[in-house]
């Protein structure tokens, strides 16, 4: 290209990176670390800059955006507060395994370790959550690491990485050499699966009797969906998903069991606990799902696809681990299964538990978030995109929506951002254009990133912000009643709540609320209508409701509860 | 169980530091570890020794092998191996005692590198018990200061070259 060779400036290097990896989008925000990039900027035209209000905000655009679209999300942030203000987003993009690139400006280098003003080590501070990071300490390495730094981003498992680029590196110049081909030593991403073990997991699938397909986000980064739904429909294998999960496979399908763990469907949890087969792909054991570990899946061999050797035997012990790209491993065991198990009985045993303890809830004509999840659901086919916060919402989103597309489903499950959604929901609408964005919160999550509703309405983005309003911290007002002897320790924002409609009004948004279930379907239609613009509705639903069912933390299937009076517990 | 492990790094700024926030972050025991040059310039090797069940070991090695800046872990409790450590021990000395502990220091092979009228000090090297075993003879004549280097060690046998991360599958 007609850069290369040439003699360039630091900030005019970064932007050809940039555009050598097909940037789009860079959320961000200036400052004086990064002035000299800003200047830049003005006069790049291969790529938007999206200007947000706060640093997390621009983080969780980013993991949206990623999210939604496969691609590596890009930040551009100045030292101090606007790197310190990242940590958030970068922490939930490394429990999420979000390709994410950050840019934090730094002071110049000879300052670097002086408390120089806005000084802030962010490389030692952002250590444990990336999946690496960088300080460039010369613009020779500069175009180097920007390659680096994408190529970790998203190969492997994927992760958030920091590059930390002091002023004066910026300001300096060098001969452009821009590396195509990068290799780290110290990192080889396994991807093609051991033929013995497939072999061998093909031998004990045939051999099965009630064998389970649990499924992690794992399947929809690796762009596996079409060989799981290839696996499990030739030879009916029920497939029960994660939070992280769901759209994975289609949730109208008939062989989906919806979600598992704390919250998961009851009849997906007594699977796993009567399967003779666990088949987990990309998944990782986490605690929410499993709960207690010694009773855990005691009946099942374990079989665990997954990129990441650390989530081999991390949590569950496993019979035989297939480290490797979970797409092409489904395809070569669905390759291999010549005599595949006849499931029949297992899924009518299934069904059994499905009728036994179908999903419920009240209808006492007041508005409940399940009603207001299954309209959105129903009205959209699963054919959006739902990005939810974290909390009660969170759980019924995953519960009562029918996520039948990957990429569908935006969330934040392993750090449980709250704040997450608004941003993400932002960000998510740069990649996605043909389906509709939908961003669900609670009242209090909703308030933790609302100065970005702005970043909204100024860039159009067509995003229906949906606000499931129940006056409370819903979820910790759960564990409250249940655990904690009813004492609603500062949960209560009946007193303290803004006026949503207001805070709409203020970040000129057309907006909406209600509380009657008859008004719900006109408003959603409202909304989905409106197609050039945000807009918000205030869902304000019963205080009191409960997410059922629940295995309590740390307990097993035998102590789920499934609904609030005389919590019947089951065995 | 104790495991020594010897690990590859990238001879860059934080590689070492990634290593010890990986264990702190995850709550491992580091019970001594040690870091220096290799025959290869860009390369260090660490020398960690740690405490653990089966699992842990098994996943400090693999989240070892996960940093990017670690080029090759290997756990040597599994091999034949040379471990080495090496003791300063500063012991309080009065004329009576001289002799005796210049006994022992002949006896553990170990040198003495400083002496006062109130003191003597003594470098011994060896294998960790080797070093555990001296500190707890001169224990009884009071011992001032005491450093230790923590332990090195190396595969026995033909050496290996550098290659590439241990493939766990």
């Amino acid at each position: 290209m007609e850069k290369d060779s040439q003699v360039l400036s630091g900030a005019d290097i970064f932007f050809e990176c940039l555009k050598r990896e097909k940037v789009e989008y860079i959320f961000g925000y200036p400052g004086g670390a990064v002035l000299k990039l800003y200047e830049h900027l003005y006069d790049v035209d291969f790529l938007k800059h999206i200007l947000v209000r706060h640093e997390q905000g621009a983080v969780h655009m980013a993991e949206g955006y990623a999210k939604a679209s496969g691609k590596v999300g890009v930040v551009l942030v100045t030292s101090g507060p606007g790197a310190t203000n990242t940590v958030t987003g970068i922490a939930d993009a490394y429990m999420d395994s979000v390709p994410i690139v950050v840019f934090t400006g730094q002071v110049p280098s000879h300052l670097i370790g002086n408390d120089a003003f806005q000084e802030a080590d962010i490389v030692g501070i952002t250590r444990p959550i990336t999946k690496h990071n960088f300080l460039v300490r010369n613009i020779n390495e500069l175009a180097l690491t920007i390659r680096k730094a994408f190529f970790i981003a998203a190969t492997g498992r994927p992760g958030p990485v920091v590059v930390d680029l002091p002023k004066d590196v910026i300001n300096s110049k060098t001969k452009f050499e821009y590396p195509v081909d990068v290799d780290l030593r110290g990192y080889k991403p396994i991807y093609k699966g051991h033929t013995n073990q497939i072999k061998k997991a093909a031998e004990i699938i045939s051999k099965s009797k009630r064998p389970l397909l649990y499924v992690g986000g794992g399947v929809i980064m690796s762009g596996g969906t079409n060989e799981l739904a290839l696996l499990a429909r030739e030879n009916k294998f029920p497939v029960t998903m994660t939070l992280q999960g769901l759209g994975a496979f289609p949730g109208t399908d008939d062989l989906s069991l919806g979600m598992l763990g704390m919250h998961g469907t009851y009849w997906a949890n007594q699977a796993v606990n009567n399967c003779d087969l666990l088949i987990s792909l990309g998944a990782r054991f986490d605690d929410r799902v499993t709960g207690r570990l010694d009773t855990f899946a005691t009946k099942a061999f374990k079989i665990h696809v997954d990129i990441d050797p650390t989530c081999i035997d991390k949590n569950v012990i496993v019979d035989l681990p297939i480290v490797g790209d979970v797409k092409h491993i489904m395809a070569e065991i669905a390759a291999e299964l010549n005599s595949p198990p006849d499931t029949n009985e297992w899924l009518a045993q299934i069904k059994e538990w499905k009728k036994e303890c179908p999903m419920h809830y009240d209808n006492d004509g007041r508005l409940r978030t399940e009603f207001v999840i299954e309209k959105i659901s129903e009205k959209t086919k699963g054919n959006a995109v739902v990005v939810t916060d974290v909390g009660q919402h969170q759980m019924w989103t995953a519960q009562y929506f029918k996520y039948n597309y990957p990429r569908s489903n935006i969330t934040s499950g392993g750090l449980g951002t709250m704040g997450f959604s608004v941003p993400a929901a932002i960000g998510a609408s740069f990649a996605v254009q043909d389906r509709p964005i939908i961003s669900i919160s609670g009242d209090g999550g909703f308030q933790m990133n609302m100065q970005e509703l702005i970043t909204a309405s100024y860039n159009k983005v067509p995003v229906k912000f949906f606000i499931i309003n129940n006056s409370f911290l819903g979820m910790v007002r759960q564990w409250q009643e249940l655990f904690h002897a009813e004492k609603y320790s500062f949960t209560d924002l009946r007193a303290s709540n803004p006026d949503f409609m207001k805070v709409g009004e203020a970040f000129n948004i057309e907006s909406y609320s209600t509380e009657n279930p008859n008004e719900v379907d006109s408003l959603l239609d409202k909304a989905f209508s409106i197609n050039d613009r945000p807009v918000l509705i205030e869902f304000k639903v019963v205080k009191e409701d409960m997410v059922f069912p629940m295995v309590p933390s740390g307990g097993s299937i035998s102590d789920m509860i499934v609904k609030r009076l005389n919590p019947k517990r089951m065995t | 169980m104790k495991h020594t492990i010897s690990i590859l790094v990238e001879n860059h700024f934080g590689a070492f530091d990634r290593v010890a926030t990986m264990f702190s972050g995850k709550g491992f025991n580091i019970r001594s570890i040690s870091i220096g040059e290799t025959e290869i310039e860009e390369i260090s090797r660490m020398t960690i020794v740690t405490e653990g069940d089966d699992q842990i070991i098994d996943q400090v090695v693999k989240q070892l092998n996960r940093l990017i800046d670690t080029i090759k872990v290997v756990d040597l409790s599994d091999v034949p191996r040379i471990e080495r450590e090496l003791a300063l021990i500063k012991v309080t000395m009065n004329k009576g005692s001289m002799e005796e502990i210049k006994n022992i220091n002949d006896i553990f092979r170990g040198n003495i590198v400083d002496i006062t009228n109130k003191t003597m000090t003594l470098e011994i090297t060896g294998p960790p018990d080797k070093v555990d075993a001296a500190i707890n003879v001169l224990s009884p004549f009071g011992i001032k200061e005491l450093a230790r280097s923590g332990v090195v060690a190396i595969k026995r046998g033909e050496q290996s070259k550098i290659v590439k991360k241990q493939n766990l599958s």
